[in-house]
């Protein structure tokens, strides 16, 4: 095989979003204390409430150990040598796009997310957060007219503090963990969606993150409530500039299921990953999870992770209501020295549950990925049912791929099914594509995206396709 | 059929090729025209399946001396996929399993790859069944494996059936079958030798790298070569092959034995 063909070079492709928009931006001092909280909660002139929330998860930070048990190495993060809040310079959310900062609008289209009237996506509602403010949400009349409110979380905090006030908190509580304590008190800015009883969304929703700033933290929140019978189709993406340091990304994530209700929850992370010598790239460190709370609720979490330098992160479902469903679908591509420690948990606290978790994991260069998961069956969780299926697909010699499942069943009359493989792109494999004239970087491509079809699948329709080529374009260089 | 007026489709002159470091190629003579079918007898251990990989140009063999041309061009500078789309097909003696690549997807991207070489326009989806439809008859294959991956836990026979049903598609005009035979059962190989005799044409040639006659006797070749040592050292029509089949290999290691202390 010639060289220009050698796995080993097939994924060194360059990270098409690694610019950074020219703007200029409200930042605090670098560092964190209560005053910090505080400035952050007045700056957002929020109530008492969502300040005493804030404090609170301070104080209880204060007493956290950042968790070292995930198969990470990173060296210690400095919480102090960074900027908790930083907003590009615009008076206050503007009420039409047309006043939105058009470099923003410029940075949101390189983006392949057209915001403007003309331009965006047909059925598809957009949130843009860049740095920690929300700058445009599109579609939101349509959206009011049936009932849904979508908007970022601060406009939430003044325009429904009842729902906010209700609901956050209440899935992941501020001190779940340590990265979960540090969101709660800092956080900036997010989406939140409501689905009233009984409508189903009419089109999809999605935020997009941007991180600009090179020494700011990104502390995004998330809820989303669906009432009883409500439905919901939401997606995330995330991109950040190439930066030689790395940036912390703290997100918390929120779904509340009610009875009956339904809630897909889908992610393309693309954060920087950090050059080929792992010198800079995202930290990523995320708590998302979701409370099926009511009878006969579901809620499905599909992620492909293909970004960050360090991932750290378990969508899981706590599925509470009878008959409740949660799933998990995931790809997670690492590269080069990136390294991801992801999985789920599904707890099954109510009778008659059932879960899924389908998870492919692929390594390549000197990458490190691990599959970490938690089945726990209650014991009030009768007939509780879950089926987790684990896969690594290995890329040349130096990746590491790891599996850690653990299963907790206090109930005699759950059934837990666990499966799991590891394969290789094998020389013979690649060479049987291209001695049918398929060319080696699509025979890689196929063989990655047949690997993962049974979590593609699960993605809206749209970025199916969009995970496909991501991964391709990821994997450039790759097999050798 | 041997034609004195046939166009050169291949020629291999004094090819040398090792894996790793072994040598296994060591000075292989062959010409082969269209319309010509040609057979490479020898046992395992001769090079005759080392040749059919170098010629589809496998990565882990390097080509120590020698030349191939192939319609006059040199073949041996080619990525592999540049080789099939020009029209050389190596049918595996082994062919792998690809889980999660649809063996449809996989037939249409290959089939599509050719075309295009030779401008022919590129079929989608509806116009490719139809034509996979048609060429399945060849095989007599049943239209469940295009739904499945490709070749996964396909019999042997269903995985010769479907290198057979790839040749059909891709209309080769150099076909190398690599033990096309083994693992076969009598109604497969009949199956499988019908569509390489129904597939021949004046315009292409065959060659065929196997252990036994029984192939031949359904598959009648011009020539018949035999490899010893990574070599050919003695080339005859069909009767060959009988003689072979007559005398075992002995004779051949002798005369080999004698050619390699000279």
């Amino acid at each position: 095989m010639s060289s220009s063909t050698s796995v080993g070079d097939l994924v060194s492709q360059p990270y098409k979003y690694g610019f950074v928009t020219d703007i200029e931006t409200d930042k605090i001092d670098k560092g964190l204390s209560e005053d910090v909280v505080r400035l952050i909660s007045s700056k957002k002139d929020e109530p008492q409430f969502l300040l005493d929330f804030r404090l609170r998860a301070y104080q209880q930070w204060l007493r956290m150990e950042e968790p070292d048990w995930a198969a990470l190495r990173h060296p210690p993060i400095d919480y102090q040598e960074m900027i908790y809040y930083a907003a590009p310079r615009q008076q206050e959310k503007k009420a039409s796009l047309d006043e939105v900062d058009p470099k923003l609008l410029e940075t949101f289209e390189k983006l392949g997310i057209p915001l403007s009237e003309q331009k965006r996506l047909s059925n598809v509602a957009v949130d843009a957060v860049f740095d920690s403010v929300s700058i445009a949400t599109t579609y939101r009349e349509k959206l009011a007219e049936h009932g849904v409110i979508f908007c970022s979380i601060s406009e939430a905090v003044k325009d429904h503090p009842e729902l906010i006030e209700r609901y956050l908190g209440t899935v992941v509580p501020s001190n779940d963990n340590f990265f979960a304590a540090l969101n709660s008190a800092v956080f900036s800015d997010g989406s939140f969606v409501f689905i009233p009883k009984g409508v189903k969304c009419p089109m999809e929703l999605s935020t997009y993150f941007r991180i600009n700033s090179g020494d700011t933290g990104q502390f995004e929140r998330t809820l989303i409530v669906a009432e009883e019978g409500a439905s919901v189709s939401y997606l995330e993406g995330c991109t950040a500039p190439m930066f030689d340091t790395n940036q912390l990304h703290a997100a918390v994530v929120e779904l509340v299921a009610l009875d009956d209700a339904s809630i897909k929850y889908s992610t393309v992370q693309n954060w920087y990953a950090g050059d080929e010598n792992g010198v800079g790239g995202i930290y990523n460190f995320v708590t998302k999870r979701g409370h099926c709370r009511g009878d006969r609720s579901h809620i499905s979490w599909t992620q492909v992770e293909t970004g960050s330098a360090i991932t750290w992160k378990y969508p899981s479902c706590v599925l509470q209501g009878a008959h409740s469903v949660g799933e998990f679908y995931s790809v997670a591509l690492t590269n080069n020295r990136q390294q991801a420690d992801t999985g789920t948990k599904m707890v099954h606290v109510g009778p008659h549950t059932r879960s899924t978790i389908v998870s492919k994991g692929i390594s390549a260069g000197h990458s490190s990925n691990s599959y970490r998961g938690l089945v726990q069956i209650g014991p009030k969780a009768r007939g509780a049912r879950n089926y987790s299926q684990c896969d690594s697909m290995l890329i040349g010699d130096q990746a590491a791929a790891n599996t850690y499942p653990y299963i907790r069943s206090q109930q005699p009359e759950a059934s837990v099914e666990h499966e799991a493989s590891t394969c290789r792109i094998s020389a013979d494999q690649l060479f049987y594509l291209q001695s049918r004239g398929i060319g080696f970087e699509e025979a890689v491509s196929m063989m990655v995206s047949g690997f993962c079809r049974d979590v593609f699948n699960q993605l809206p329709m749209e970025f199916a396709a969009e995970a496909d080529k991501l991964l391709a374009l990821k994997l450039e260089g790759s097999v050798g | 059929m041997i034609r004195p007026d046939a166009d050169t489709l291949l020629e291999i002159v004094d090819l040398h090729a090792r894996v790793e470091d072994k040598p296994i190629l060591k000075g292989v003579n062959l010409t082969i025209k269209a319309g010509e079918i040609h057979a490479v007898m020898g046992r395992n251990g001769s090079g005759k399946s080392t040749l059919s990989k170098v010629l589809a140009g496998h990565p882990a063999y390097t080509v120590t001396g020698g030349s191939v041309r192939y319609r006059g061009a040199d073949l041996l500078n080619l990525e592999p996929e540049q080789r099939a789309r020009l029209g050389l097909f190596l049918g595996f003696q082994y062919p792998v399993e690809i889980p999660g690549v649809s063996n449809l997807e996989f037939l249409r991207v290959s089939t599509n790859a050719r075309r295009m070489e030779k401008g022919e326009e590129e079929l989608d989806t509806f116009a490719f069944e139809d034509l996979v439809r048609e060429r399945l008859q060849v095989v007599q294959m049943d239209p469940a494996f295009l739904e499945r991956s490709v070749n996964e836990g396909f019999s042997g026979g269903e995985k010769k059936r479907n290198e057979i049903l790839q040749m059909a598609l891709l209309d080769p005009l150099v076909a190398i079958l690599d033990e096309t035979d083994s693992g076969l059962d009598i109604d497969a190989l009949r199956i499988v030798a019908g569509g390489v005799n129904h597939l021949a044409s004046p315009e292409n040639a065959t060659l065929l790298i196997t252990h036994y006659q029984r192939l031949l006797d359904v598959i009648t070749p011009d020539y018949v070569h035999v490899m010893a040592g990574g070599r050919i050292l003695r080339t005859g029509g069909k009767e060959l092959a009988l003689e072979l089949e007559d005398r075992g290999y002995d004779w051949v290691d002798q005369e080999l034995a004698v050619l390699e202390v000279a």
